[in-house]
């Protein structure tokens, strides 16, 4: 008591940050255009032409995203927009200077008999990206809207997980769904988010029967059978995911967001323990069986050894090799030769380019920023007032960082390879919409956990004294 | 492209990337300092309840604190602690350091009393110039008692004295 009685320990004041928010913007778009720069003048030895169009649609796009955020989520996150512009900048960079790659524009001819640049179509579906961002930010006034569609998001998770079996694979995996006149879809990429909508519903119900309903066995709390249940069905959900669409990365985020949910509501270790033992289980039983994912397990363990005959050994050791080459500090950007790996170079193989050129000091930078997201979520689920919403900031943000670690781990060689896409910055229009949408959340959520609080009502002084009588 | 350009150019984004980090990472310090320690000057006697933590010393402004303190100290004997006796908030202690006390059930109140019978700004205690203390009833429903007397005046109070508003009895001791 004595020492609360000199000092005072009060809340900082809730300022709404708009203004650094606005300062790292510009800084994250100027990160981007030097980027370019760097990358048109180590190509062609003259500043890119493209440059002031890139620039300046970087720029609106930052610009818009910003104005919508002041004025519809004032006290949101100073961080989130920031980062997530500059990995989307950098990621076009990247995919743009893929394109000028003379490798990859005549194995695109001999492929497919004509070259389409990505830069631009990526740069449309970031300004797509944005819209989606704008409009949760519009119609999204308050997260806890999304607490009403708990089972409504689980059967449209599940129609989006399912829907692919139905369309024929493409390059060994069947995660697309094609829509006549308008393109193809990933739909897992948006099942991540409704998936952690369910499940932060779910959870928020259901999380003291699974923690307190459970008996100590060998210093676990082994939960009951009935409580078992659904992680069970998640657990067999997955796995047929990986069956029927040989999509290892979808299952692995669908059940490691499951977990690390779990853990968070329910506080349990035992939880983790069951998870990763079955996980395991799952992985080696479909890798001994299902032969496209038992050779990306092939390429995994030795890359070397089938690198002449197997393409998907090409890729990890190309990789591999993409990244010895970089070595510290880098090749510098557009001076690699990253693009041998030829195919999906500017798709999952991005962070290899990234790895040659940046060296381990870019790449450790970038993954630091995809750290810092994912740091701004946890943070934004800490100071979240209303259970349903610690929960979902905390599967968006555990979600994120899953798929960065499958494919980060995936393309250094450190787990199986598997088929997702870098959040931000590799080429494809799903993912680009599905993690703008994902920041829009984050930053509404936010943005109510860091609004001051209203001040308590004057309960005591409205009251009337009462009036002694004698 | 000359290679000296080219080479500074790469180390010069890796540190403009970097940098960018850094920056990010000094926003979000003021996360882990989440909360303002505000030091007040060191104050003898312990607060036995948390009501009574609701001081608004800084109210005060400084040169007229100081001041009021000398005259504290000029004066011997002069009470250190307000003591609460009777009533819900029995055992608090308020320190007296020359600041003005208020007593009422409004929620800024130095000591907010959890009484009907009090009113929202009932009375205050403060030094005067000499640092004698005095009690003044702010106009309150039902009234200020210094011993058994009604309150019309600000009054000095004797050490000792029993001072009854509503339900509450409060002391200045040594």
């Amino acid at each position: 008591m004595s020492i609360s009685n000199t000092t005072t320990i009060g809340a900082i004041d809730a300022p709404s940050r708009r203004n650094t928010e606005l300062l790292l913007l510009v800084f994250a778009v100027v990160v981007a255009v030097f980027a370019y720069l760097n990358v048109g003048l180590a190509l062609d030895g003259k500043v890119p032409s493209g440059v002031l169009g890139y620039a300046l649609g970087l720029a609106a796009l930052a610009g818009v995203a910003h104005l919508v955020v002041r004025k519809f989520a004032r006290y949101a996150d100073p961080l989130l927009l920031p980062l997530a512009t500059l990995l989307n900048g950098i990621g076009l960079v990247f995919i743009w200077r893929l394109d000028q790659s003379p490798r990859l524009i005549s194995l695109a001819k001999v492929a497919y008999g004509a070259f389409t640049p990505s830069a631009p179509k990526q740069m449309l579906y970031s300004a797509i990206g944005v819209a989606l961002f704008v409009a949760v930010l519009l119609f999204l006034k308050d997260h806890r809207v999304l607490q009403r569609y708990t089972y409504v998001s689980m059967v449209v998770a599940l129609i989006l997980l399912i829907a692919p079996v139905f369309f024929p694979a493409q390059f060994g995996a069947r995660i697309w769904i094609h829509i006549p006149g308008l393109g193809s879809l990933q739909p897992g990429e948006f099942a991540k988010i409704i998936i952690a909508v369910f499940f932060a519903g779910y959870l928020m119900v259901k999380r003291d029967a699974l923690a307190l309903a459970s008996r100590r066995f060998l210093g676990l709390y082994l939960p009951r059978g009935r409580d078992l249940g659904p992680i069970l069905v998640i657990w067999a959900l997955s796995i047929l995911i990986l069956v029927f669409e040989t999509d290892l990365g979808t299952s692995l985020l669908f059940f490691g967001l499951f977990i690390v949910m779990l853990y968070v509501a329910t506080e349990r270790t035992s939880w983790i323990v069951f998870g990763l033992l079955m996980s395991a289980v799952g992985a080696v039983g479909v890798a001994s069986f299902e032969p496209h994912v038992k050779a990306r397990v092939t390429a995994w363990l030795n890359p070397f050894a089938c690198y002449k005959t197997n393409g998907a050994c090409q890729q990890i050791g190309d990789a591999l090799m993409s990244f010895g080459s970089g070595g510290t500090l880098g090749t510098g950007l557009g001076q690699g030769n990253s693009d041998l790996i030829g195919f999906a170079a500017n798709a999952d193989f991005i962070l290899s380019t990234v790895g040659e050129e940046l060296g381990l000091a870019g790449t450790m930078a970038i993954l630091l920023v995809y750290g810092l997201i994912v740091e701004r979520g946890i943070r934004t689920a800490l100071a979240a007032r209303d259970p349903f919403g610690k929960l979902l900031a905390i599967g968006l943000s555990s979600g994120f960082a899953i798929q960065v670690f499958v494919v980060a781990g995936g393309v250094m060689g450190l787990i199986p390879l598997t088929g997702m896409t870098l959040p931000f910055m590799a080429y494809g229009g799903s993912s680009v919409l599905a993690n703008w949408a994902l920041i829009g959340i984050l930053i509404r959520i936010s943005d109510t956990a860091r609004r001051p609080a209203p001040a308590p009502a004057p309960s005591t002084d409205a009251e009337m004294t009462q009036v002694v009588r004698p | 492209m000359s290679e000296l350009t080219l080479t500074v150019m790469r180390l010069g984004f890796l540190a403009v990337l970097w940098l960018f980090v850094i920056v990010a990472v000094q926003v979000i310090r003021s996360d882990l300092f989440g909360t303002r320690v505000t030091q007040r000057g060191s104050r003898r006697g312990g607060a036995g309840d948390t009501r009574a933590q609701q001081t608004r010393q800084n109210a005060a402004p400084p040169h007229q604190r100081q001041q009021q303190q000398q005259g504290n100290r000029q004066r011997r004997g002069a009470p250190t602690k307000l003591v609460v006796s009777e009533g819900t908030l029995t055992g608090t202690t308020v320190a007296l350091q020359g600041q003005t006390i208020t007593l009422g059930r409004a929620h800024d109140s130095t000591i907010v009393l959890d009484d009907d019978y009090a009113s929202s700004r009932h009375a205050r205690i403060y030094p005067d110039r000499d640092g004698q203390w005095i009690v003044e009833d702010l106009g309150s429903t039902n009234g200020t008692y210094l011993d058994r007397t009604r309150l019309t005046t600000p009054t000095p109070i004797p050490p000792g004295a029993p001072i009854r508003i509503g339900k509450t009895v409060i002391e200045l001791r040594k």
